[in-house]
């Protein structure tokens, strides 16, 4: 340590020039992961949010958009339930839909068509039942874009109106449109098709005659195993895992790939440019080096050395780099997919120091090489 | 053990090349140097005074012979093993700019004892030895070519070594500069009891040394003081 950090001062235009560099990958690397994590709320948070081992799709339902375009009838719930490991099994509607709300501003709903009460519901404090059938629970997303309790949605083309009840605790998205959780009962009399323009009464919903759901959302047993083959086989359904069933939110198997394969390569970059700062680096030290070694250093003493060098600028530079990124993640706009959330970032952060190193490790390996005969020989 | 001689090479043979071009770069070298001695060693470029200083200072194996140090035999030891013989036994001084560029004089000390694992290098009283004081905060790049081979010689010396080995120290200096550094040596020998062995080509500051050998071809020999 004691040549490690009288060389950093020594020559610290040249590490601050390195160091820079680690720098601003940090904060790419920070704005990366919140984005990363935003597209995932966005996209998934509304599945991410129940209570779901996993869900079944009609089989033969194409796997993109499957939510969308799965059906399930009563048979196929039914033949859940008696699956042993299955706790509870439960149909659930999907769609999506758009309307204006009193203030003449437009919104997207995902609805959630679920049992109240159920283990579908949502906890909030408003629940949902079925003597309130148009009655909503929404995305707390909503909230903060301006729609209150109270409001009403009018939706498109059948006209029907929604009352917003409450909103859930935290964000719940799906497909980067805010979730409104209604009784499925509600969600089949929007579905069939047979509305009327309006507020949804019992009445109304009572004569509805669609029957069906999109996907069974499946609770197994704590510590229970579902052969999901032959429960599939029986039901004719495809089980689909809930992480499994993120890919069927629109766009969100193609984005997540897009980011990660980003990531990946800041890490790469990361790596191979403090490796060849610091190949070089050695490489102009080797005849300091070689009179160490002839004066008798031992390999580990020129290896721990070398290395705290590259510890301390790692560190350091990455740290700064995270802190500015932190703050630029806090100036972003709202109505960008942008969450830092701890975890993701400290891992993220930890990783680029962890490939940093191995970069230079891999150069600073060569001061092994260096033969002490080096130090003869005349002036540079 | 303390009767031992300093240095101690007996038939050594090294040849260096491969092939066509191979070159016997030490050819029988027999030498004997004791606690004390300043021994001067002068020849062409080429006729392998650096081999001699390599093989002396356990930095490379002979191709046959035997090399003795202080009594002990360092003829085929390991790497590791020859680094730390080397900490705990000789002094380098290399031609020119080999301190470290990023250490000031007294750091250059201290780093020498760090390499050993000590913390009490006595960094002020080698430096008045060698006429430094004055520079002690100063690095590389702020002192003369006599300067800093003054503070190669502290450094060499920071651990008591038994034996000095020494390699053109003059070549970059000019005469009055010479004089004083070879000067240095000597007196570093005589009063620290370190053997000195000392690679020239600068007949100048022979007058310094207790004995003077020639070395051409890769063949050692002993020359009369009227030969100088």
């Amino acid at each position: 340590m004691f040549l490690a950090l009288r060389e950093l001062f020594f020559a610290r235009g040249r590490f601050a020039l390195m160091g820079v560099v680690v720098g601003l990958i940090s904060v790419l690397v920070v704005i990366l992961s919140g984005l990363a994590s935003g597209l995932v709320n966005d996209g998934v948070s509304g599945l991410k949010s129940l209570h779901v081992t996993s869900f079944a799709f009609n089989a033969g339902t194409m796997k993109d958009n499957a939510f969308s375009r799965s059906t399930v009838d009563a048979k196929q719930v039914s033949a859940w339930q008696g699956v042993d490991g299955v706790e509870q099994a439960e149909p659930m509607g999907v769609s999506i839909v758009n309307g204006t709300t009193q203030s003449d501003h437009q919104i997207d709903l995902t609805l959630f068509g679920v049992q109240p009460g159920g283990f579908l519901s949502p906890s909030a404090e408003a629940a949902l039942s079925a003597g309130a059938p148009g009655d909503i629970v929404v995305s707390e997303t909503a909230e903060q874009n301006g729609v209150k309790v109270g409001d009403t949605i009018t939706l498109e083309r059948s006209e029907v109106q929604l009352r917003v009840a409450g909103f859930t605790k935290d964000q719940a998205t799906f497909g980067h449109v805010d979730v409104a959780y209604l009784p499925l009962e509600t969600w089949r009399y929007l579905a069939g098709g047979e509305t009327q323009a309006g507020a949804v009464t019992p009445e109304r919903v009572n004569a509805a005659s669609y029957e069906l759901a999109s996907v069974v959302a499946v609770k197994a047993a704590e510590g229970a195993a579902i052969d999901t083959a032959a429960a599939d086989e029986a039901a004719s359904t495809m089980t689909m895992a809930k992480k499994d069933s993120f890919n069927a939110s629109p766009g969100y198997q193609a984005e997540t790939m897009t980011l990660s394969m980003i990531q990946v390569f800041l890490y790469a970059i990361c790596a191979l440019v403090v490796g060849a700062f610091f190949t070089v680096w050695t490489i102009q030290r080797s005849k300091e080096l070689a009179v160490l070694r002839a004066m008798g250093a031992s390999t580990g003493f020129l290896l721990r050395d070398a290395l705290a060098q590259s510890v301390i600028v790692m560190v350091v530079f990455t740290g700064l780099g995270v802190l500015v990124g932190l703050g630029l993640g806090a100036l972003m706009p709202d109505a960008m997919p942008f969450s830092l959330e701890a975890g993701p970032v400290a891992s993220a952060t930890v990783l680029t120091i962890v490939l940093g190193l191995i970069g230079a490790a891999v150069s600073v390996l060569r001061v092994t090489r260096i033969s002490p005969l080096r130090a003869f020989g005349g002036a540079r | 053990m303390n009767n031992a001689p300093a240095l101690l090479l007996e038939n050594v043979q090294l040849a260096l090349g491969d092939g066509d071009a191979r070159v016997t770069a030490l050819d029988h070298v027999n030498l004997c140097v004791n606690a004390g001695e300043f021994v001067a060693i002068v020849g062409p470029s080429g006729s392998g005074k650096s081999s001699l200083l390599a093989i002396a200072g356990a930095l490379s194996a002979p191709d046959a012979g035997r090399v003795e140090i202080a009594g002990q035999d360092v003829t085929r030891l390991s790497a590791s093993k020859a680094a730390r013989f080397r900490r705990e036994n000789l002094g380098f001084v290399f031609q020119a700019d080999n301190l470290t560029p990023s250490l000031t004089s007294a750091e250059q000390l201290q780093l020498a004892g760090r390499i050993a694992g000590r913390k009490d290098v006595p960094v002020d009283a080698l430096l008045a030895a060698v006429d430094m004081s004055h520079r002690a905060g100063h690095r590389p790049g702020q002192l003369s070519g006599g300067e800093r081979q003054r503070v190669g010689i502290a450094r060499a010396l920071a651990l008591v070594p038994r034996l000095l080995l020494v390699d053109e120290p003059t070549a970059a200096l000019d005469r009055a500069r010479s004089h004083e550094v070879v000067e240095l040596l000597a007196e570093r020998a005589k009063v620290g009891g370190t053997a000195v062995v000392m690679v020239t080509h600068d007949r100048d500051v022979l007058g310094h040394c207790d004995r003077v050998l020639e070395m051409v071809d890769g063949r050692l020999s002993e020359l009369e003081a009227s030969a100088l």
